[in-house]
């Protein structure tokens, strides 16, 4: 009747090795499933939970005791390595970098701190869970399961009880009360709702127009400086944002987040639009670097394709032709910004866009 | 075992209780606590490594939550901007929200601070992969079936709010990469036909950026979600408590018993011991790892990006759906329908649904309305297994999909042609791994049933009187036979009779064929192998064994 | 005077005159010597660009023509420059394996020497940007955070907030830059190399440049500081991801192995 416990969790792709290796079981299976298949008839019977077996802290004196300093190592390492912590939060400072290999030049009181936490926090762990193992009891218990659902007096009961306390409130028969009440209560929440109002301000046009407008220069974002048409060159790549608009303006992230503007020429042979010729200026574009698909800053300009790629979603836009979308999730061109000089040699706007800038919406149209 | 609690006078029998059972006792007068304990206190647990996984789940939950609070005394939810003049050498002058610059104070001036960072950030990545881990393995056995579909429902809307939690958090710091992954929220939000805008305007407080989304975001991620999450967490954990634990079939076990170790002393020990070493595992992560390097980042600027922008690996899905998607648009009667945008949003929750209603569908198709407490074995029930493993190859190539630009550069691909595998991906695989899991489940029940009839293979072979080598085969233990051969196999149904026993004919309902088909479908003789009946192992027993 | 005449004849007077003659140089060599020495370093700009022109014809002839005016196999080379010169030899990218779209950094063929004399012939075809000098790209005192700025508004969204490079269409990609020299960084922003666009001096001055360079130098090389511990690349969410999951939850996982495995049974044999 030697049975090994330790096989039953397994699962089955384990079950040939851990017989033949449990020599023991091998033996003793055998015997034990002939057996209880004649007195059974049933040979896949459920033989019952095996019987308990010792494990050797169980029997030995010797290695309990061992089990018991193990843990009680672990517990004195973890207050070591509290120790540890405190010694490093006191001692290293914040600025301190070491290089450790394979981590690279890290920060000692980081690397100090959450090494000596995390021993602190494994080993109380470790340390339980290790007396818990050796120690503590492993005899399977097994525990009776009741059903979920309630037994049909006690569901009777409540039946009754309900059917009772309903009549009493009279909800059925008066059903103007009911009905006021159903009403009353749906229309409560509407407060909550309409407090919400003023989140925020209503779309308006706000998003069909950006700082753009005639006569505004393009301001190199590097410089500060507005750009002459001199200054971009075939194959150059330049950010430019209108006058005016300050980094450290109330409203500049808004501004920007519509107005960012990108800025190549390409040789006006190459361009195959003949609209984005006309709004060029000898072959310089400004393009809105506003995404149409999501709003990523999409500027991945390729100056030997003219593509631009988005980092985000991987729309690509062919500068030289419009800026319509050749591959990826936009759904429709870059913006372009209608360019000129004005009388001081300046690259000017000659106008908004003539479309809403960034992802699309149910307005655009 | 105490008689103090009988007795007002605390002991006239001259001897005092000892402090702690006075404590107990003036705590159960006011609470009960020993009607509570007497239920609880050696409550079975069965022994499994697979049910630690929402243990992983449940402690990365509190250590989160643990560090949370800390972070929040020295972050601020402003969008203010300030002009840095911290410790960070690469960022001086730089003009940022205070958002992002309390940031870098909590990671260059706060000691400590930068571990803690890395500890709720390394916490939550480890948090939702481990909910994952612990749905799919609640999936894979069946663990949802009656009486436990509502706490399937509960683990999996904590799985939903976990997502959005972390989304939520890593926004808060208000650098360039999070920033884009707002940006993005907001065309997704702007591509909801006819209220896109006001949503996106009310979110934002008017235009993007706008100053507003940080606190909003802030509230929203230290209160709002994580009082629901612990909310539904609470419920979750007594349910699991009152529905008893699941177990894994095995001598002993049955439907109306659980088998394993008691609640106190051993899972004390062993599942209060495990949420230590779950803090260490993370905080050793934390020393030793970086995570989301929000100095390397800069702050947020709507006309700054960088390549590689990437969500958290639990938004990564949804990524790969809104990358792979064709840009499609809708231009009619001055409006504009965003396809290319609205539809991967709207694909994205129902991704989600797919794994969340299927307790309910495999209920319908079975009819079963008995508990089921014993676990399946993932091979017993191949179509669900099919099923599951088709999701994950969805979710998998949607990953990939959303993480395309690094596979290029690693990996020497073009971006284009990973799009185009994905695309394809989307349909393709979740049809293939279907097929092919339950063809690999299939064979797993014949092995069984191989296994059951003629023992298992020894790798001893034998030569035979007349010179035929065999391999001998040794019987299965009733134990294993038992395990073998204990679960329960559905038949399909059929779709009811056309003619009722009146002689009436009656329509059949559209439901009804459905469920006739894909019980067919479930249980069907393509689906599912005859387990071994004791007839056939006795005629093969009986004789000499087999050869 | 008589006494010179007298003397004129004699057997030294040419000898003193010759003296004479090459003081009366040497002092005009003298004063003239700026002159005389652009003069000596055309001649050896002329010899630079003489065996510039034979590593030339040697090994960059075959895609880019006889004369530099561009094959289809490569582009025309007048007007580049020194610069892109300096660059495309000097990282190993030319002489190239194959022609296309994006040339991969490989160890360099030609010598500094070398690759000056290439360079030089390649100016003298046409005017283009000049190979910087050391206090052009120079780091030195540069505004590390304004070129952290610089390089998040120009730079990161092919090259990754660090430098760690990108993707681009079609399996081109934008390389790494930890370990790029800040010379070949000032170069490629000259030049726009392959598919990257120019940053010419007239939009992007050499003081934006060094600071661009400056901010490299913190956080893309060798020593760049990772306080927080392994840089994981650098790469960000996906990363972090994987790093999560397979150290993470691996970790964990055999934790609870660990935890919830039967104690070993004392053998009764």
């Amino acid at each position: 009747m030697s049975q090994t416990g330790s096989n039953k969790d397994v699962s089955e792709e384990n079950l040939p090795s851990e017989q033949a290796t449990a020599h023991e079981g091998a033996m003793g299976v055998p015997p034990r499933t002939k057996s209880l298949g004649e007195v059974a008839d049933d040979p896949f019977a459920d033989p019952g939970l095996p019987p308990h077996e010792p494990r050797v802290q169980d029997i030995d004196k010797r290695a309990a005791k061992r089990s018991e300093r193990t843990v009680a190592l672990l517990f004195t390492v973890s207050m070591l390595a509290t120790v540890g912590f405190i010694a490093s939060y006191v001692v290293l400072p914040i600025d301190k970098i070491v290089y450790v290999w394979p981590f690279g030049h890290i920060s000692a009181l980081n690397f100090a701190l959450g090494l000596t936490l995390g021993l602190a926090l494994f080993c109380i762990g470790a340390g339980a869970v290790h007396w818990a193992r050796t120690l503590m009891s492993d005899e399977e218990h097994a525990q009776e399961r009741h059903p979920i659902e309630a037994p049909p007096e006690v569901k009777a009961q409540v039946m009754a009880d309900f059917k009772q306390g309903a009549e009493e409130s009279g909800m059925g028969r008066r059903k103007l009360i009911r009905t006021t009440l159903f009403g009353a209560l749906a229309m409560v929440p509407l407060s909550g709702v309409i407090l919400l109002r003023d989140l925020g301000p209503l779309p308006e046009g706000k998003l069909r127009h950006t700082l753009w407008s005639k006569g505004k220069l393009l301001v190199n974002q590097n410089t500060n400086e507005p750009l002459r048409p001199e200054d971009v060159g075939v194959g150059s790549l330049t950010f430019a944002v209108p006058e005016g608009l300050e980094e450290d303006d109330h409203d500049f992230q808004k501004e920007v987040a519509k107005a960012a503007l990108m800025i190549v020429r390409i040789q006006p042979e190459d361009i195959k639009d003949k609209r984005e010729l006309d709004w060029s200026h000898e072959g310089i574009v400004a393009y809105s670097k506003i995404c149409t698909h999501v709003g990523c800053p999409i500027s991945l300009y390729e100056q030997q394709t003219h593509h631009v790629l988005c980092p985000c979603h991987q729309s690509t836009f062919d500068l030289s032709d419009g800026a319509r979308v050749i591959f990826g999730p936009a759904g429709h061109a870059l913006p372009q910004l209608r360019i000129g000089v004005n009388k001081d040699g300046y690259l000017e706007a000659l106008g908004d866009f003539d479309e809403p800038v960034g992802p699309s919406f149910w307005e655009r149209g | 075992m105490s008689t103090s609690s009988t007795n007002p006078a605390g002991g006239t029998d001259g001897r005092k209780a000892p402090a702690g059972e006075r404590v107990a006792d003036w705590a159960d007068g006011r609470l009960g606590i020993y009607g509570l304990a007497k239920a609880n206190m050696r409550k079975i647990f069965p022994d499994h490594w697979s049910f630690m996984l929402g243990e992983i789940a449940l402690y990365s939950f509190i250590i989160i939550i643990l560090t949370g609070v800390y972070l929040t005394l020295f972050f601020h939810p402003s969008m203010n901007e300030v002009e840095y003049h911290g410790s960070y050498v690469p960022m001086h002058g730089i003009l940022m929200s205070e958002a992002y610059a309390s940031t870098l104070d909590i990671s260059f001036d706060v000691r400590g601070g930068l571990l803690i960072r890395q500890i709720h950030h390394w916490g939550a990545i480890v948090f939702l992969a481990a909910m994952l881990v612990h749905m799919m393995r609640v999936f894979f056995t069946g663990a949802f079936r009656k009486p436990r579909e509502i706490n399937w429902l509960f683990g999996f809307l904590l799985l939903v709010l976990g997502m959005f939690t972390g989304f939520t958090g890593y926004s808060l710091p208000d650098d360039l990469l999070s920033g884009t992954g707002v940006r993005f929220m907001e065309g997704a939000v702007l591509s909801v036909p006819i209220v896109g805008t006001y949503l996106s305007f009310f979110l934002f407080g008017g235009e993007f950026p706008g100053t507003d989304f940080v606190p909003r975001f802030f509230s929203i991620h230290v209160l709002l979600l994580p009082g629901i999450m612990l909310g539904l967490l609470v419920a979750h954990l007594i349910l699991v408590f009152y529905h008893k634990h699941t177990q894994f079939p095995g001598a002993g076990k049955t439907n109306k018993n659980v088998v394993g170790m008691p609640l106190m002393p051993v899972y004390m020990a062993k599942a209060g011991g495990f949420f230590f070493l779950v803090f260490g595992v993370i905080s050793a992560m934390a020393a030793i790892a970086t995570i989301n390097p929000i100095w390397a980042l800069g702050p947020y600027r709507p006309d700054q990006v960088s390549t590689g922008a990437q969500p958290d690996w639990y938004m990564g899905f949804s990524e790969g759906l809104i990358r792979i998607m064709p840009g499609w648009e809708i231009n009619l009667w001055g409006h504009t329908l965003v396809l290319g945008v609205f539809i991967p949003l709207m694909i994205f929750p129902l991704v989600l649904a797919a794994i969340a209603v299927y307790p309910f569908i495999e209920s319908w198709v079975t009819g079963d309305k008995r508990e089921h407490h014993i676990l399946d074995r993932p091979r017993n029930a191949p179509t669900r297994t099919a099923f599951g493993a088709a999701w994950i190859s969805l979710y998998w190539v949607l990953l990939i999909g959303g993480g395309n630009d690094l596979w290029a550069t690693h990996f020497h691909m073009s971006i284009n042609a990973i799009t185009w595998f994905v695309r394809v991906g989307f349909f393709a695989v979740p049809v293939l791994t279907f097929i092919v899991t339950k063809r690999i489940c299939l064979g797993l029940q014949r092995r069984d049933r191989d296994t059951v009839l003629h023992g298992r293979e020894s790798g001893i072979i034998k030569r035979l009187p007349h010179g035929e080598f065999v391999e001998v085969h040794e019987p299965l233990g009733q134990e294993q036979l038992h395990a073998l051969t204990q679960h329960h196999q559905y038949q399909p149904i059929e779709a009811g009779p056309v003619v009722d026993e009146n002689g009436v004919e009656r329509k059949r309902t559209m439901a009804e064929k459905l469920r006739a088909k894909l019980s067919q479908g479930y249980y069907g003789q393509d689906s599912q192998i005859p387990k071994p009946t004791v007839e056939e192992y006795q005629e093969i027993t009986s004789g000499h064994g087999h050869h | 005077m008589k006494k010179l005449s007298a003397r004129r004849r004699h057997p030294l007077a040419a000898l003193v005159v010759l003296l004479f003659a090459l003081a009366v140089t040497g002092g005009l060599y003298a004063a003239f010597a700026p002159a005389d020495k652009a003069q000596a370093d055309t001649t050896a700009q002329s010899l630079a660009i003489e065996e510039g022109k034979k590593l030339y014809s040697v090994g960059c002839a075959s895609c880019h023509g006889t004369g530099g005016q561009g094959t289809s196999d490569g582009p025309s080379l007048v007007g580049v420059g020194s610069a892109a010169v300096d660059f495309q030899v000097g990282t190993g990218r030319m002489p190239a394996q194959q022609p296309g779209a994006q040339m991969p950094k490989k160890p360099k063929i030609y010598t500094q020497a070398e690759t000056d004399q290439l360079g030089a012939y390649i100016a003298s075809l046409g005017a283009g940007p000049i190979k910087p000098t050391e206090d052009q790209y120079s780091p030195e005192g540069a505004n590390v955070a304004k070129g952290g700025e610089l390089f998040r508004t120009n730079c990161a969204q092919c090259h990754n907030f660090t430098g760690k490079g990108g993707a681009l269409t079609g399996g081109k990609y934008a390389p790494e830059l930890d370990g790029v020299t800040p010379k070949h960084i000032y170069e490629a922003m000259q030049t726009g190399p392959q598919n990257m666009p120019s940053f010419p001096e007239s939009v992007m001055p050499e003081k934006n440049k060094q600071d661009i360079i400056a901010y490299l130098g913190t956080v893309a090389s060798g020593e760049s500081e990772s306080p927080g511990g392994l840089e994981l690349g650098g790469l960000g969410p996906v990363a972090e991801g994987l790093f999560g999951w397979v150290f993470g939850l691996g970790a964990l996982i055999a934790v609870a192995i660990w935890v919830a495995a039967r104690t070993a049974k004392a053998k009764k044999s």
